[in-house]
């Protein structure tokens, strides 16, 4: 028990740490190699094997050690990409043989039209569909790195916080650019103000420029921790298992866990919709609708 | 008791207080949103759009509080 009092060194080893000490109260069984699938690692897993990624030296970019080896999340990351990118074609290739698309092409077609009315119209208005295809892009590139995490031997790229951090980087980046396309570069920075009296400027210039990055960090934060909250609750439920040390007692946790799964399919839409809807609700905040003044 | 043991027992505290106000925002979120969707049920996808938005709002806050008692329980 003492060892779950030394401070570990991230998230991960401390999760590992707990759940090891909890293992052990039950038996010798080795609790690590069942949280080994929520960690990034040079590993990829299949049926019947594994295979070692092979990495590259450490890059010097002024100064700075960057490892820019490719690891397991990295690799689902650009999995995603690659099907997003061969999902995209065929059914762009598809829909322009024939107007009335079947089969693959209607389905993808169907996520366009859902992303184009429902999410960059409701937010932004007409003045907002020049965006569809950056926010099309992240619902899609967002609900296939969590669906892969569900597959198995795969992982979720988006379980990764520095994933999830780039996301919302980009998201941050558009978020400015639609403002600033909008409105003219003197009244984005006018909006720092607050449009009060000057002498509150100081207080309120700083608690503005706090508020455009909580935005990104919220996004960034909300879905690593709903993708990564996901696993562990599986992981966790699993572990009944060795701490019950029985057989019979397997099933139970096997139903949770199957539960527990096809609930993890509702939130890989859910969070990937999220994220879509916020990134297009807080552009359209920057981007003026119609005849209202523009406020906050 | 130790002050690490006090940083577990105010970490595991905290979450437990976080669920009790994010169940009780959320909770309450859809209470209304049903009674909203209940009496005009041609604006329910409306409702349920501001619903998710809302409810992620509520969710991005309750990361905030996780991640200090995250924090509480690792140092």
């Amino acid at each position: 028990m003492t060892d779950s009092l030394t401070p570990p060194d991230s998230l991960q080893t401390s999760l590992a740490d707990t759940t090891v000490v909890a293992a052990r109260h039950g038996g010798e069984f080795d609790f690590n190699h069942l949280l080994e699938h929520l960690y990034d690692s040079r590993t990829l897993e299949f049926p019947g094997g594994h295979w070692d990624i092979p990495a590259f030296p450490p890059v010097q970019i002024g100064g700075l050690t960057i490892d820019l080896s490719i690891t397991k999340h990295v690799f689902f990351l650009l999995l995603a990409a690659v099907l997003l990118t061969a999902a995209a074609v065929t059914a762009s290739r598809r829909i322009r043989k024939n107007a009335v698309p079947t089969g693959f092409a209607n389905l993808v077609e169907v996520f366009v039209v859902f992303i184009r009315d429902e999410i960059v119209l409701t937010t932004m208005g007409p003045a907002g569909l020049k965006y569809t295809p950056f926010i099309l892009t992240t619902f899609l590139y967002i609900l296939i790195m969590n669906l892969l995490g569900l597959v198995p031997f795969g992982a979720s790229a988006t379980g990764n916080i520095s994933v999830t951090a780039g996301l919302a980087l980009v998201a941050f980046v558009m978020i400015q650019v639609a403002a600033i396309r909008a409105q003219g570069l003197s009244h984005y920075l006018a909006h720092f103000t607050g449009g009060v009296a000057w002498w509150l400027w100081p207080i309120m210039i700083p608690i503005e420029i706090l508020g455009i990055f909580t935005k990104a960090f919220a996004l960034c934060m909300r879905l690593f921790a709903n993708m990564s909250g996901g696993h562990i609750v599986i992981l966790a439920l699993l572990g009944f298992i060795f701490l019950a040390k029985s057989i019979y007692f397997a099933p139970i946790p096997v139903i949770f866990v199957v539960a527990i799964n096809l609930l993890e399919v509702l939130v890989a839409f859910i969070q990937a919709y999220v994220f879509a809807m916020l990134t297009a609700l807080f552009m359209g905040l920057g981007i003026p609708q119609g005849e209202e003044e523009h406020g906050h | 008791m130790e002050a690490t043991a006090y940083a577990y027992l105010a970490a595991g505290f905290g979450a437990g207080l976080v669920i009790l106000g994010a169940a009780f925002g959320i909770g309450k979120l859809a209470s209304s949103a049903m009674e909203a969707s209940g009496r005009q049920p041609e604006v329910a996808g409306a409702v349920r759009t501001s619903m998710i938005i809302a409810a992620a709002l509520i969710e991005g806050a309750t990361f905030f509080a996780l991640a200090i008692c995250i924090l509480l329980a690792l140092k």
